[in-house]
C-alpha cells in the first residue's frame, strides 16, 4: 500500500491534514485506514477476478449518483473515464441516474405485523435504449445496485438469481454486494464529517 | 460453471422486530471449511467466524472482508473516549430498524441492551419505530442515525447541534456517523444476500 495515497474520505469530504475533523479521524485510525484499504480492495483491487475495473467504476458512479452527491460522483466518474469507457457508457449511466431517483428506504416486510409499515417506491429496470450501450450484465448489476441503495428490504433470492443469469459468479455477487453497501457507507461518513467539519465545535 | 441461489423454506421465518437470538441462512453458496486458503483464512481475521455462513460467503471476497471487519472493529470495540458502547449500538439498531433489517436489529438491540442495560427503552424503539421518544439523548442519536440512513441523506446540521445539546463532542458525533453509516453497509449484505431464521428450539 502506497503511503502516499490520498485517504478518500478525507479528500471527499474536504478534511485536511491538522484540521480538527483530522484530529477527530485519527482517534479511529483503524476505521480510517480500513476503510481505505476497503476502498482500495473494491475500486483498486490487484485480482479483479469477474468484476473488471470498468464495472466497479460504472456502479459506483450510478450509486453515488443515487445518492444526489455531485462532489463523488465527479470522483468517481474521473475513476470510470481513466478507464476508457465508450462515451455511450457514460450517457448511459448519466441518463439512468436521473431516471433512476427515488428516495429511500422504502420497502415491504415479509407478511406479518410489520405489513402495515410497508412503504411503496419504484423498481428501477435499465430503459432499453441504455441497456444496449451498457449490455445485459452490467445493466442487471446497475438494477441490483438501485434495490440496494434504496430498498433493499425487498431483495429477494429471485434478484440474486437475475443476477447469476445475466452472467455474474456467486463470488462476483458478493463482490458486487460489498461495493455497493460499502459506499453506501463511504457516502455517508463523507456527508456526515462534512457537517461535522462545518458545525462550530464546543470541544 | 452453473450456479444456483439456496432453495430456502419461508415457514417460521421471523416477520417482527425482537431481541431474541434468531438465526440467519444464505441465499447464495458459502465456501465450505476445506475450499479455505490462507488469504479466506486472513479475510475472515476471527477464525471461529468460518463456523457463520455469513462469513464464509463474505469470505469469497478476502480482501474486502478483511478491511470491512477491521473498520467494524474499530468503529464498534474501540473503547477510547467518543461515543459509549451502549449508544453506538443504540445507533446500529436504529439504523437497522430504519432500514428494516429484523436479524441485525436483533443483535444491536440485544448489545444496546447489554450496555446500557435498559432492554425495556430499546424493546421500545423495536416496537414503535424510529419516530420513538424516549429521552433527550437517545432520541438525539437515534434522529441522527435516522436522518444518515436517509437516501439521499437528509442529516444535517439540527441533528448535530441536537446531539452537541445532548452531551456530545466532536469524537462522540463522530462516532455516531461511523456507527450509523457502517450498519448502512452491514444491512444492505444481510438483507440481501439471506434471510433470518427462528431461534434454535431448546
Amino acid at each position: 500500500m502506497s503511503e502516499t495515497e490520498p485517504d478518500v474520505i478525507d479528500l471527499l469530504a474536504g478534511i485536511p491534514k491538522g484540521s480538527r475533523l483530522d484530529g477527530v479521524r485519527a482517534e479511529r485510525k483503524q476505521a480510517r485506514d480500513n476503510a481505505q484499504k476497503s476502498y482500495e480492495a473494491l475500486l483498486a483491487p490487484k485480482f479483479a477476478g469477474g468484476v473488471t475495473a470498468e464495472d466497479r467504476y460504472a456502479v459506483a458512479t450510478f450509486v453515488a449518483g443515487l445518492h444526489r452527491d455531485a462532489r463523488i460522483v465527479a470522483f468517481y466518474m474521473d475513476g470510470l473515464g481513466a478507464q476508457d469507457p465508450g462515451r455511450d457508457v457514460v450517457e448511459a449511466i448519466m441518463a439512468e441516474i436521473a431516471l433512476a431517483a427515488a428516495d429511500g428506504p422504502y420497502g415491504s416486510y415479509p407478511p406479518g405485523p410489520l405489513t402495515v409499515e410497508d412503504k411503496s417506491g419504484p423498481v428501477h429496470k435499465i430503459s432499453e435504449a441504455n441497456r444496449r450501450a451498457l449490455g445485459g450484465r452490467l445493466s442487471a448489476a446497475l438494477e441490483h445496485a438501485h434495490l440496494l441503495t434504496f430498498h433493499p428490504r425487498d431483495a429477494t433470492p429471485a434478484a440474486l438469481q437475475s443476477l447469476l443469469d445475466a452472467g455474474w459468479s456467486t463470488t462476483d455477487i458478493v463482490t458486487l454486494s460489498q461495493l455497493v453497501a460499502f459506499l453506501s457507507f463511504q457516502i455517508r461518513v463523507v456527508a456526515g464529517l462534512r457537517i461535522l467539519a462545518a458545525s462550530v465545535s464546543q470541544a | 460453471m452453473s450456479e444456483t441461489t439456496i432453495a430456502v423454506s419461508h415457514k417460521d421465518r421471523p416477520v417482527a422486530f425482537t431481541q431474541d437470538e434468531i438465526g440467519w441462512t444464505p441465499w447464495l453458496m458459502p465456501l465450505s471449511e476445506d475450499q479455505l486458503t490462507e488469504r479466506h483464512w486472513a479475510g475472515l481475521v476471527d477464525a471461529s467466524r468460518a463456523k457463520s455462513p455469513y462469513f464464509m460467503l463474505l469470505a469469497r471476497d478476502p480482501k474486502i472482508l478483511e478491511a470491512r471487519t477491521k473498520t467494524d472493529n474499530d468503529i464498534f470495540y474501540n473503547p477510547a473516549a467518543g461515543l459509549p458502547r451502549a449508544e453506538r449500538e443504540l445507533s446500529a439498531a436504529a439504523v437497522s430498524r430504519a432500514n428494516g433489517c429484523i436479524f441485525c436489529a436483533s443483535v444491536h438491540a440485544r448489545f444496546a441492551s447489554t450496555y446500557s442495560k435498559r432492554r425495556e427503552d430499546v424493546q421500545r424503539l423495536l416496537d414503535e419505530g424510529v419516530s420513538v421518544g424516549i429521552d433527550q439523548r437517545w432520541n438525539a442519536v437515534i434522529a441522527a442515525a435516522v436522518a444518515l440512513t436517509e437516501t439521499p441523506l437528509a442529516f444535517d446540521q439540527r441533528q448535530v447541534e441536537s446531539l452537541r445539546q445532548s452531551g456530545l463532542d466532536d469524537l462522540a458525533i463522530a462516532d455516531v456517523i461511523y456507527s450509523a453509516a457502517f450498519f448502512n453497509w452491514a444491512n444492505r449484505l444481510m438483507l440481501s444476500l439471506g434471510e433470518p431464521t427462528p431461534p434454535a428450539k431448546g
